[in-house]
């Protein structure tokens, strides 16, 4: 057993005390977006109560307060990923912008007619569709990693893939079928053959603990709201003489150090890729949802999911058999706690609807990766994930709840 | 509170275990269309013959894959136009949309669309077995489940009146 006491984790968030339908919410869709502590949401409103203004800039005590509030916020995400300098942290909007703003920055400075990037056929849209925007504007290549069929990246294609690559840009963990990727050996092989490593870690960084100097990549985006913090704030991270050589993203007031009417300077890194006024108490949110997911110690949230995502499968074999197909590895150490799978015959949402009845929440469609949907023959998948407030009961009411729907639907 | 029993009602069911005039028809002189929900993936192919003579429809089939709620919608509103006149056919999918439309304006407690309009709309229109699809209304996000089948049935004859044309 885990080390980690889920009845009092629980107690930490509010919504899990709601009804729904008159039943106990059994929320199981953290892959999506992770429900918010106490911590957080009381970090968030003593700051828009005592300590808000706008930052930098202001010389008065409020404005000073949100200031070191909202920079002390980046030197714990930076910590929490092992980031050797805390101005190696840009705050984005999510990851998703995290990763449009190093197509936009990097890639369109440094990529021509005729580089290629390497993708997998696992990714998020949001590790797709930025790329294909450059290639349909560039003439850029993209290539794509397979699979294999136990749902793994299928490598043995790497060395061609990398040949003339520029980028490899690949997530440490599939939202769909759970799967981890060993990240080091794979930036080695890119940076042999001087490519470039982007890694989207958005549902990596809130389940395992995280060492952006041990994956030796170049690029890493993430979200604060898988992670247990407040949406519209998101990381991106990279090295500094990478971020300092990049072009600015978005233009406007804060990412500027002087502006003439012929033309403006830059302010210095991570700042140069903040244009605006920033989402202030979401940083500082994403703070408080860093200091309350590493009081846990990431090495106990990661033995939790593993033994939990274990007793799920178990479950779900003996419970449902060859009825149910799982996509995705059974080997617990290479993959995380968001479990696929289809009942024959029955539709996802159709699935979920039923699910509903009992406040079991799961998701139910492509996922946001139609391509990798496309790859395993189905429309849509349902799927469950876990986080720290998961617990038996929850797979339990889960399992229960499926019954419920094989049984309507029988046929 | 709507309950599952409201949206999944037997007769939805049975379509959904048995659907009706599953098939391909010969193109021509069937007219082929398919119709797809980008959201949640759901995919309806229907193809549609229609007698120029008599204006009527000869003979339907349909294919695709789906949510139960699509899937029946498809088998139900194959079987309700299957050898039906096309005037009685359009009134058919106004009637059908209007049913939908009706309950998501209420849902927004506008107090709007229980007007004559369409009260006149589905006047004298036998819906039979599509009633049962009603309980989809209370289910916002399973409306568009519920309507793809007519949306694409309306491009259907849409396209065979262009082709005639
Ligand atoms: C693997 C992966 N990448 C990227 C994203 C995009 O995250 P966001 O919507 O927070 O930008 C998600 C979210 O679902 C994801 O699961």
């Amino acid at each position: 057993m885990s080390a980690l006491d889920v009845a009092t984790v629980k107690r930490d968030f509010p919504i899990l005390e709601r009804k729904v339908n008159g039943k106990r919410l059994v929320y199981l869709d953290s892959a999506s977006s992770a429900q918010k502590p106490l911590a957080v949401l009381d970090a968030m409103d003593d700051s828009y109560r005592r300590h808000y203004a706008n930052i930098h800039r202001g010389v008065y005590t409020i404005a000073e307060e949100a200031t070191a509030a909202f920079e002390a916020a980046r030197r714990k995400v930076a910590r929490f990923v092992n980031a050797p300098h805390a101005e190696e942290i840009v705050f984005t909007r999510n990851a998703t912008e995290s990763i449009n703003l190093v197509a936009y920055s990097w890639a369109r400075a440094n990529l021509r007619a005729g580089d290629a990037i390497v993708l997998s056929h696992m990714e998020h849209h949001a590790n797709v569709v930025p790329w294909q925007m450059l290639a349909a504007e560039r003439g850029v290549e993209l290539r794509w990693v397979p699979l294999t069929s136990d749902f793994r990246l299928d490598l043995s294609d790497l060395e061609a893939l990398l040949d003339g690559a520029r980028l490899l840009a690949i997530s440490a963990m599939s939202n769909v079928l759970g799967t981890l990727n060993d990240i080091r050996p794979l930036a080695d092989a890119a940076h042999a053959h001087g490519a470039l490593v982007l890694v989207d870690a958005c549902q990596y960084v809130p389940h395992v603990a995280t060492d952006v100097q041990q994956w030796d990549a170049d690029f890493i985006a993430f979200s604060s709201h898988k992670l247990c913090g407040p949406t519209g704030i998101g990381a991106l991270w990279s090295r500094l003489e990478l971020l300092e050589a990049m072009p600015p993203f978005l233009g406007g007031g804060e990412m500027i150090r002087d502006v003439r009417l012929d033309g403006f300077t830059t302010n210095d890194v991570p700042w140069k890729f903040e244009a605006g006024t920033p989402a202030i108490v979401e940083a500082v949110g994403f703070g408080a949802a860093v200091d309350y997911i590493s009081a846990f110690g990431m090495d106990a949230v990661r033995a939790h999911e593993v033994s939990l995502t274990g007793y799920a499968l178990e479950a779900l074999r003996d419970r449902f058999g060859e009825s149910l197909t799982i996509y995705g590895p059974t080997d617990l150490d290479r993959r995380g706690g968001a479990v696929s799978f289809l009942f024959d015959g029955i539709h996802a949402h159709d699935v979920s609807q039923v699910l509903d009845e009992d406040a079991v929440c799961v998701r139910a469609g492509h996922h946001c990766a139609k391509p990798l949907m496309r790859q395993l023959g189905v429309p849509a998948t349902t799927r469950a994930s876990f986080y720290v407030y998961n617990d038996e009961a929850d797979v339990d009411a889960l399992i229960e709840a499926l019954a419920k729907a094989q049984k309507f639907f029988a046929v | 509170m709507a309950g599952i029993e409201d949206l999944y009602r037997e007769i939805i069911l049975d379509h959904y275990r048995s659907p009706r005039n599953r098939g391909e028809l010969p193109v021509p002189p069937a007219h082929k269309v398919e119709g797809f929900n980008p959201l949640c993936g759901d995919e309806v192919v229907l193809y549609l013959d229609v007698d120029p003579a008599s204006d009527t429809v000869r003979d339907v089939k349909i294919a695709g894959q789906g949510c139960s709620i699509s899937q029946a919608s498809t088998s139900m509103m194959s079987a309700a136009v299957k050898g039906r006149p096309l005037a009685e056919v359009r009134k058919l999918i106004r009637a059908f949309k209007a049913l939908m439309s009706i309950h998501e304006s209420k849902l927004e407690g506008d107090g709007e669309g229980d007007g004559s309009d369409l009260a006149a709309e589905l006047a004298g229109v036998r819906l039979g077995d599509l009633e049962a699809l009603q309980g989809v209304v209370k289910f916002p996000v399973r409306i568009k489940c519920a309507t793809l089948a007519w949306n694409t049935l309306q491009q259907a004859l849409d396209e065979t009146a262009q082709a005639q044309a």
